[in-house]
């Protein structure tokens, strides 16, 4: 998983048209400048020995290069930034679990009532509209009609000054929730309702179990798993959706950080950003499947 | 003897021995997927059974006639953003000329939403098209041949899919100019992914089927078993993943034309249209935001109604339930 990762943002960084150097020096830089940015940073290397390098780099020192427009090395910078888009990956992971677990349950409680229908409404409306949109939509409401948040995100360069700071937090986070509220409450809906259907469903309620014994001790905790999976699935999406959360609230975060890298083409800076946001998720991939094993004992990898 | 109906090819019958010993005639259930006819027959009884899914059918076909016929009935001037400024006020809002306002080039919104639609419902649909062929060729024949083609198949796609696809949207915009044959490419060939999964699992599933087997043993090249067996059979799920493709393309481009990365001027998308319009929103100019935000919402709600019907009615599984 690692070497493709790897692998592929190398590639991309030697398909750009005219090479780095254009890219980095402009369309009017001399051939004798081009040639010598070449010499610097080893583009005019053979490409296996390049890779190697890179990869040497990558291991050894954990180099990402440096950005063009800054001239910081690019790990430098998304290692400022990479706390705080945690953060806010954290808090509004924990705020779509929070808010979507009890929606699905109350819709498979009052399924196929009024209750179930507005919601079932409601959460495709969420999913159809446009993160950044929802995002706006909260601040011209909360923010500038009703006062109650700051229009913009913290500011503050360490992650103990943004937390500091949680009026500024809330709507951001909210934003990022929002769009997997959508996607998680109809999974634990459509969950919830599977697990129901079950044999020993039937057995519970047979035994004389309440029937809010059943929904919560032997429905709820077979439809967890299932989220957890999903949970698991979606941690791409809300990388993504970090970006375009960042970019609305002006959050300083590692999504912002590429925001700024592609207005100004800093390609090496877009890389690394690309290249750290992959190992996220791949770590987060990984840490939903130890918690799978958590949820379910029938699940114990390495054993059979 | 144990018999799953659902290890037979669809009303396919069979006879086996129950426990006394006796022949029984066992039937598999559901209707047969295999031709195209009884397919289109299949996504017709769905849009009977199931009102949303005919009312987001009609938002979908209206919206494409609105984008596509509205500007022979509604003349607006979308290309030239000089003649835009000289001949109307900037930021007007609705009036008897300019039935939804103008934004800050002067150009009108109504005509502007009709222009930016062609490019976001191309892409998106273009877009979902390439995400589809191209995934379900891969799953195809990464689920066909096993063995070490799927392993290395699939792990090209673990990889390609621990990218966040924005991050790689980002990147291959900037790195090669933005404009609609590339973000048509580009997102397509983000969106590759989960059709290329799915139709593998459903190919892991069909190849031991028995005509499958059939085939093989007949004589049939592999290539003739995944074009006429194995994707015709696996149809059902591809078709229905093939629209949500279409909505979430739509979605992400606007989220490009959010970030600035859409399509470039004198064009535009429906994204960079309401991207343009957020930055009047402490001012009040409810024109430039709302009627390009209910466009984008409205067409990807009726592609998700459809969706959700097409899945009821095509995958048997959850019909049995």
């Amino acid at each position: 998983m690692l070497v493709g990762v790897t692998l592929v943002t190398f590639v991309l960084a030697h398909v750009i048209p005219g090479g780095a150097a254009r890219a980095a020096l402009g369309a009017r830089a001399t051939p004798g400048q081009v040639a010598s940015f070449n010499r610097i940073n080893g583009y005019d290397l053979p490409l296996w020995d390049q890779l190697y390098r890179y990869l040497q780099g990558l291991v050894v020192h954990f180099q990402l290069g440096y950005s063009y427009k800054s001239n910081q090395p690019v790990k430098d910078l998304i290692f400022s930034r990479l706390p705080k888009t945690l953060v806010l990956l954290g808090l509004s992971t924990i705020v779509a679990l929070v808010v979507a677990i009890p929606l699905g349950i109350v819709q498979v409680v009052r399924r196929n009532k009024p209750v179930d229908y507005a919601l079932t409404g409601m959460s495709f409306l969420l999913y159809a509209m446009p993160d950044f949109l929802i995002g706006l939509l909260l601040i011209l409401y909360f923010a500038v009609d009703l006062k109650w948040f700051s229009i913009s995100a913290p500011n503050a360069s360490t992650v103990q000054g943004i937390l500091a700071d949680p009026r500024g937090l809330v709507l951001p986070v909210l934003t990022l929730a929002s769009t997997t509220v959508a996607a998680f409450s109809r999974y634990m809906r459509s969950s919830m309702m599977d697990v129901l259907t079950q044999d020993y469903i039937r057995t519970a309620r047979a035994k004389g179990a309440s029937e809010r014994r059943v929904l919560y001790r032997h429905a709820l905790r077979n439809a967890l798993i299932s989220i957890v999976t999903l949970l698991g699935l979606s941690i791409p999406v809300i990388v993504s959706g970090a970006v375009v959360d960042e970019t609305v609230f002006n959050y300083p975060g590692m999504g912002l950080l590429t925001y700024n890298a592609a207005l100004n083409n800093d390609v090496p800076l877009l890389l690394g950003t690309t290249f750290v946001a992959a190992i996220s998720v791949i770590v987060g991939s990984f840490v939903a499947d130890v918690l799978y094993a958590v949820v379910d004992p029938r699940i114990r990898y390495g054993r059979r | 003897m144990a018999l799953e109906p659902d290890a037979l090819t669809p009303e396919q019958t069979i006879l086996v021995r129950d426990d006394s010993g006796a022949p029984v005639a066992v039937t598999a259930p559901g209707a047969p997927v295999g031709s195209e006819g009884s397919l289109v027959r299949q996504i017709v009884r769905v849009f009977i059974d199931n009102r949303l899914a005919v009312v987001g059918a009609a938002i979908v076909v209206l919206m494409v006639l609105f984008c596509y016929l509205g500007p022979v009935f509604y003349h607006t001037n979308q290309t030239n953003a000089q003649t835009a400024l000289l001949n109307s006020t900037q930021n007007s809002p609705p009036n008897a000329h300019n039935l939804l306002g103008t934004d800050d080039n002067g150009f009108d919104i109504l005509g502007r939403i009709m222009y930016g639609g062609q490019t976001s419902l191309e892409i998106g649909f273009a877009a979902a098209a390439i995400a589809t062929v191209v995934g379900v060729l891969w799953g195809a024949v990464s689920g066909f041949f096993g063995g070490v083609v799927d392993a290395i198949m699939m792990r090209v796609v673990d990889v390609f899919l621990s990218l966040p696809t924005i991050y790689l949207l980002i990147t291959l915009t900037v790195i090669f100019q933005a404009s609609e044959g590339l973000l048509i490419l580009v997102i397509g060939l983000t969106a590759w992914l989960v059709p290329a999964r799915l139709v593998r699992g459903e190919t892991l599933t069909l190849r031991v089927r028995e005509y499958v087997q059939a085939v093989k043993v007949m004589g049939g090249k592999g290539s003739r078993v995944v074009l006429r067996h194995i994707i015709p059979n696996a149809i059902g799920a591809i078709v229905v993943n093939a629209t949500f493709q279409v909505a979430d393309a739509i979605l992400i481009l606007a989220a490009l034309g959010y970030l600035g990365l859409g399509v470039p001027a004198p064009k535009t998308d429906w994204g960079s249209m309401l991207s343009n319009g957020v930055g009047y929103v402490t001012t009040g100019y409810w024109w430039e935001i709302y009627p390009v935000a209910i466009a984008i919402v409205l067409v990807v709600v009726s592609l998700n109604f459809i969706g959700d019907a097409l899945r009821d009615a095509l995958e048997v599984r959850l019909q049995q339930r």
